[in-house]
C-alpha cells in the first residue's frame, strides 16, 4: 500500500457536482463496467434527472486481449437506449493509459453513431499513452506505473480506493 | 516427477483446446456458459462483430459431413472477425490418401490459428492436438461416437437460461443413447454442474445398462423416465440404425419413445423440451411437442452461437 490516501467519497462528491456542471438536457449517462458503472448508478439515484444509465463494457475490444484472453471480465454491455445521435456522458473511476476509453468508444460505436461522447473521471492518474482527454476529474494524481489503482464498493454502497504494486 | 495433465488445459489449468467436457473443472464449464452470455448480445447490435480474432485463421476440418455445426461455428467464427476456411476434406486430401497428420501438418503451414474438427473416428481431435504447432488451439465438432462438447455446453447455457440452478433439476434425455457423443457430453456436463438426477430413456438395445456408471439412472420405460422431469432431451433417431438389428421400425419407435403431448403431460408443467436437431418429426418427437411451448429447439440454435463464440475466444486468449 501506498501512503497516499484518496478519500473515494470525497471525491466523489466533486464529481457530483462536476456531472452536475457538465449535464446537458438531453444527455445520456452511461458508466463503464464496473467502477464507472457504480458510479453511474450512485449518480443516477442522487441526480434523478440524470435517467437511466447504460452500462459499457471494454472486455471485447481491448488490445491486450492476445496477453490476457477473456480475464477481463465478462460483465456485458447494456445500453437502454439509442446511441444514434445521442449525447453521452461517459463515466470511469481511474483514467489512466487511456487504452480502456478507446476500446469502450469502438464497444459504442457497434450500437450506432452518437452525436458526441464526453468524459468524467474520479480521478486521473496521469501516464496517457493514447490522445484521450476528460473533460471532468475529480483528482488529478501521478503514480508510479507499477501501482495499481482500483476503486471498490463496500456493502453499503460506499466508495473506497486501494493502491496495490503490480508485478510487471 | 510427471503429472499427466488434461490435455485441454495448460499448466495455468486455463482451456486452450475444447476436446472433451469430461474431466474440465467445473469453473471452465461455468466460466464459458458465463461469456456465452456476454455474446448472445451481440448478435442484438447494428454491428454484429467483435474483434478478437481480427486476423487469426480458423479452420473447418469436416472430415464427417454436417452443414449445420459446420455453418454455426462458421458464423461464430465470422462474429469473432476471424477469416474462416471451410475445407471439405472428405472430398479432397483424405480421399488421395494422405493421412490425418499430413493433412494437419500441412494447414498449419498455412498458419491456421484454429482448427474445428469434426471426424467420424473417437479421440481423432486429441491427436491433432496434440500434434500440431503450440499456438493451434482445436475445438472438438463431434467425434465418432465419443464427444460434442459444443453441443453439450450449448444445451447447459440453455437449461441455465431457462432454469437457473442445476442443483434441482431432473434431466431426461430419451433416444439413441449408446450412438449418441451428444448424449454423452450432455451427460458429462450435467454431472459436473451438479445435476442430482439424470435420467436415460431408450430401449435396451440403445441404452445398455452399464451407463449407470456414468451416474445416471436408466429407465427402459418412457413413462417412467420423464415422469417429473424438468428437461426432455429428445435425441435424433439416426435412421442408420434402423437398418441393423437395434429397432423394428420408426413407427414403433415413436410409438413406444416418441416423445407427444400426451408423454410430456407426465413432466412437470413447466418441462422444457430439447433436441440437438435436425429433428424427425413423427419418429422421436411429434410436431405438436417440436413447434409446442415447451420446446426450446430454436433458441438452443441461436445459443450455440454465442457459445461457440465463447468457446473459440476463451481458448485463443489462453497460451500452451
Amino acid at each position: 500500500m501506498s501512503n497516499l490516501i484518496l478519500d473515494a467519497e470525497a471525491l466523489y462528491t466533486e464529481l457530483r457536482s462536476g456531472v452536475r456542471a457538465l449535464w446537458r438536457p438531453g444527455m445520456a449517462l452511461m458508466g463503464i463496467w464496473s467502477g464507472g458503472a457504480w458510479l453511474a448508478e450512485r449518480l443516477a439515484a442522487d441526480l434523478p434527472e440524470l435517467g437511466k444509465p447504460a452500462v459499457i463494457s471494454s472486455t471485447l475490444h481491448r488490445d491486450d486481449f492476445s496477453a490476457r484472453g477473456m480475464a477481463g471480465g465478462t460483465d456485458a454491455t447494456k445500453i437502454p437506449f439509442a446511441v444514434d445521435g445521442a449525447h453521452i456522458l461517459l463515466l470511469d473511476d481511474v483514467l489512466f493509459t487511456g487504452r480502456t476509453i478507446r476500446a469502450v468508444l469502438n464497444e459504442l460505436f457497434d450500437f450506432g453513431r452518437p452525436a458526441s461522447v464526453t468524459l468524467a473521471v474520479l480521478v486521473d492518474r496521469g501516464g496517457r499513452e493514447l490522445p484521450i482527454h476528460a473533460a471532468f476529474a475529480a483528482a488529478k494524481i501521478t503514480l508510479p506505473a507499477s501501482q495499481k489503482l482500483a476503486l471498490a464498493r463496500t456493502d453499503d454502497g460506499r466508495f473506497t480506493f486501494s493502491i496495490e504494486e503490480q508485478n510487471v | 516427477m510427471l503429472h499427466k495433465r488434461n490435455p485441454q488445459l495448460n499448466r495455468h489449468g486455463e482451456l486452450i483446446h475444447l476436446l472433451s467436457i469430461e474431466g474440465l473443472p467445473r469453473e471452465v464449464v461455468v466460466n464459458i456458459l458465463d461469456t456465452a452470455g456476454t455474446f448472445l448480445s451481440v448478435n442484438d447490435r447494428e454491428v454484429k462483430k467483435v474483434p478478437l480474432l481480427r486476423g487469426k485463421s480458423v479452420f473447418n476440418l469436416f472430415f464427417e459431413n454436417s452443414t449445420r455445426t459446420r455453418t454455426t461455428f462458421e458464423i461464430a467464427a465470422k462474429r469473432l472477425s476471424a477469416d474462416v476456411l471451410n475445407l471439405d476434406i472428405a472430398k479432397s486430401s483424405a480421399a488421395k490418401g494422405e493421412s490425418l497428420l499430413d493433412t494437419i501438418a500441412n494447414l498449419s503451414a498455412m498458419h491456421a490459428d484454429m482448427f474445428v474438427v469434426r471426424h467420424g473416428e473417437s479421440g481423432a481431435p486429441y491427436l491433432i492436438a496434440q500434434h500440431c504447432a503450440p499456438h493451434v488451439h482445436v475445438v472438438n465438432a463431434g467425434d465418432g461416437r465419443h464427444a460434442h462438447p459444443t453441443q453439450g455446453l450449448l444445451d447447459m447455457y440453455t437449461i441455465r437460461h431457462f432454469k437457473q440452478d442445476f442443483r434441482q433439476l431432473s434431466v431426461a434425455i430419451v433416444g439413441d443413447i449408446v450412438h449418441s457423443r451428444v448424449a454423452r457430453s450432455d451427460i458429462h456436463a450435467l454431472t459436473t454442474l451438479g445435476v442430482p438426477d439424470i435420467r436415460a430413456v431408450g430401449p435396451k438395445t440403445l441404452v445398455p445398462g452399464d451407463l449407470q456408471g456414468m451416474g445416471v439412472r436408466v429407465c427402459h420405460d418412457m413413462a417412467e423416465g420423464i415422469r417429473g422431469a424438468d428437461v426432455v432431451i429428445m435425441l435424433r433417431l439416426q435412421s442408420e440404425r434402423m437398418s441393423g438389428a437395434m429397432l423394428p421400425s420408426a413407427g414403433e419407435f415413436f410409438k413406444h419413445y416418441g416423445l407427444t403431448d400426451e408423454k410430456l403431460k407426465l413432466a412437470k408443467p413447466d418441462a422444457i423440451v430439447m433436441h440437438p436437431g435436425p429433428i424427425n418429426r413423427g419418429v422421436e418427437i411429434a410436431s405438436a411437442v417440436a413447434d409446442g411451448t415447451h420446446s426450446v429447439i430454436l433458441p438452443q440454435v441461436t445459443f450455440g452461437i454465442a457459445v461457440r463464440m465463447a468457446v473459440m475466444s476463451i481458448i485463443a486468449g489462453n497460451e500452451a
